[in-house]
């Protein structure tokens, strides 16, 4: 749908303040935050901490497994990390789908 | 005689995506038929060429060939380009699906209905997607014209004509299938060079990492950082554009709008996330086998940048054959990523700015798709032409200038109109103008334009700004600007703007009315 289109809509057909401030909402969106932020913190924090470790460090260069240095095993951690955050997102929002369609069921096609 | 066999594959290479264009052009009859098949792709198939889209020839030769010259740092370059995708999971690819439409713009212009946001939002895009065709174009002509021995221009208007064949008939559904075919040529390409190369290594992958202490003039540092990056400020602004700015790349972002919601947008990430991932770590092998098996003077004598390591690395262990077989597996890259590139170029003219600003959204089924056919054409033209006049441009220079823009221009702006309820018009404006002129700007007097040494960059002298990629700079600039346009304008309230409930409401559920 256009802007403009939207915008000759005199009154919007859903009452979005009065939904967006139902318990169940407000639930929806603060368990979203509370699973989301500690994944997100974290896979920030891991990747910066990388080159600052090996900028301003020299810890990662010592040996891991045979020649294979720190700094390595540390990357393939990193895609470790990228799989296994994105196959857990998956599982969780599984649930939050749910409390969508029971939202959407309860507020809009009544 | 190899000759022969690189031209029968090439050949092969285009004429199954010429069929698939064929079969696409009879079931794009509609704008959303155009930009976005229609919805119709799944996970697994959007996923897919998700992987084919964002694959440039950046990740395959380019990396491939960094890690041969440069050992660790380059690969960098894979572990930030993948992590990326956890950005685009956690912050950006449900919202962006249940809120846009076709293009990136629609997903701000569902909260911001000013014209000057849609208008902002398309600049941003044309010039991301004009830098990073311009990348794909000449790399693409130098890559052509060492395997086949044809002419850089001519090889450009090859590769031109056919993203525009590609486009001009088969919209969204030629493209995500020329995708799809690309994936898969290029996991089996890649996979193939990693399992001849661990076999030279006797499937011994810690002792290939014995055998690289030795392997190249760098000796042991070839496994460490810092070859390339020595001051971390420079690498950590680096790895900013790399993480960020593919949660603001047009041509990515265009690829969720071809699922029928925000599950299949979720599902679809999960296939991408797998295929890149295993492609990255593949990476390694590719750099390593190079430096080890072709060795770092021949990989140069080719080219400088190392870009031709991945193709020779192939010559070397699979005979003229394989090596036909990369070069034709690199060429169907370039073509699927430039092919994403026209249409999220096409789609920011004709949807954005000529059917939404010029228009008002007024515009039938019919004047839609023939605009964007028409688009479609002006943004291949203009690109080649800017190509053939670029043959020696740096392609490592332009792509990360574009992941530069894409997380400086539009990052901020994406994502403060999903999460932050006070952000305004002018916010939205400030951030999108203000990240990509800083970025332009301190590009301009970086090392990548002004450098030193002679023949390095377009001037000679000391740069004025320190590092190459100014991203530590520029995406800050981006947030700011939105954080300080919003504040100073927030006792005006501006007509268009949707209320933050409806937007908030439609982005967790993916409501629409209609």
């Amino acid at each position: 749908m256009s802007k403009s289109s939207k915008k000759k809509q005199v009154k919007p057909t859903l009452d979005y303040e009065k939904i967006i401030d139902t318990p169940e909402f407000k639930n929806l969106v603060k368990r979203k935050k509370a699973f989301s932020t500690p994944y997100i913190i974290f896979f920030f924090v891991a990747f910066f901490t990388l080159p600052i470790l090996t900028g301003y460090t020299n810890i990662l260069e010592a040996r891991a497994i045979g020649s294979m240095t720190w700094t390595w095993v540390y990357s393939l951690l990193m895609f470790v990390m990228v799989w296994l955050f994105t196959s857990i997102y998956m599982n969780k929002a599984k649930s939050f789908d749910r409390d969508v369609e029971e939202i959407v069921k309860k507020n809009v096609l009544k | 005689m190899d000759n022969i066999i690189s031209i029968l594959i090439f050949v092969a290479v285009i004429g199954l995506t010429l069929g698939i264009t064929y079969w696409a052009a009879k079931q794009t009859a509609t704008a959303s038929d155009f930009y976005t098949a229609g919805g119709s792709l799944t996970g697994w198939q959007n996923g897919m060429a998700i992987a084919g889209d964002y694959l440039s020839a950046a990740s395959f030769l380019g990396i491939a060939g960094a890690i041969s010259l440069n050992g660790f740092d380059g690969f960098y370059y894979s572990i930030g380009w993948l992590t990326a995708y956890l950005v685009v999971l956690f912050l950006i690819a449900e919202p962006l699906r249940n809120l846009g439409k076709f293009t990136m713009a629609d997903m701000i212009g569902a909260r911001f209905g000013a014209k000057k946001v849609r208008g902002a939002a398309a600049l941003n895009t044309i010039t991301i997607v004009l830098f990073y065709m311009l990348a794909q174009l000449v790399g693409a002509g130098a890559l052509i014209k060492l395997l086949l021995g044809i002419d850089y221009w001519i090889s450009v208007l090859i590769v031109g004509v056919m993203m525009t064949i590609y486009v001009l008939f088969g919209g969204m559904t030629a493209t995500s299938w020329v995708q799809i075919v690309k994936a898969i040529l290029l996991m089996i390409g890649t996979i193939v060079i990693s399992f001849l190369v661990l076999l030279k290594f006797n499937f011994n992958f810690i002792g290939m990492f014995d055998a690289m202490r030795t392997a190249t003039p760098h000796g042991e540092a070839f496994l460490h950082s810092g070859i390339i990056y020595k001051d971390p400020i420079g690498l950590i602004s680096v790895l900013i554009a790399l993480v960020l700015g593919t949660a603001g790349l047009p041509h990515i972002l265009m690829r969720f709008f071809t699922v029928k919601d925000a599950k299949t947008a979720r599902s679809s990430v999960i296939y991408a996330v797998w295929i890149i991932g295993i492609f990255y770590v593949l990476t390694i092998f590719l750099g390593f086998g190079a430096a080890k098996f072709v060795g770092v003077d021949a990989i140069i004598a080719e080219n400088a940048a190392g870009n031709m390591a991945a193709p020779m690395l192939a010559g070397v262990l699979g005979g003229a054959a394989l090596e036909s077989f990369v070069a034709a597996v690199a060429f169907a890259t370039i073509l699927a990523v430039v092919a994403g590139l026209v249409l999220s170029g096409a789609s920011a003219i004709a949807h954005d700015i000529y059917a939404e600003i010029i228009k008002k959204g007024k515009v039938t089924e019919k004047q839609q798709v023939r605009a964007a056919r028409f688009a479609a054409i002006g943004v291949a033209v203009f690109s080649i032409i800017l190509a053939l006049g670029a043959e020696k441009l740096n392609v490592a220079f332009l792509v990360s200038l574009a992941f530069c823009i894409a997380a400086s221009a539009n990052v901020p702006t994406i994502l403060l109109t999903i999460y932050w309820k006070k952000f305004n018009t002018t916010g939205a404006v400030a951030s999108m103008l203000t990240g990509l002129i800083v970025a332009l700007v301190l590009v301009a007097l970086s090392p990548s334009v002004i450098n030193p040494v002679e023949g390095a960059a377009f001037f000679v002298g000391e740069p004025i700004f320190p590092y190459a990629n100014p991203a530590i700079i520029s995406v800050p600039a981006g947030f700011l600007a939105a954080i300080i346009g919003t504040l100073v304008s927030s006792k005006r309230h501006e007509a268009d703007e949707v209320s933050y409930a409806e937007v908030k409401f439609k982005a967790e559920t993916g409501y629409r009315e209609s």
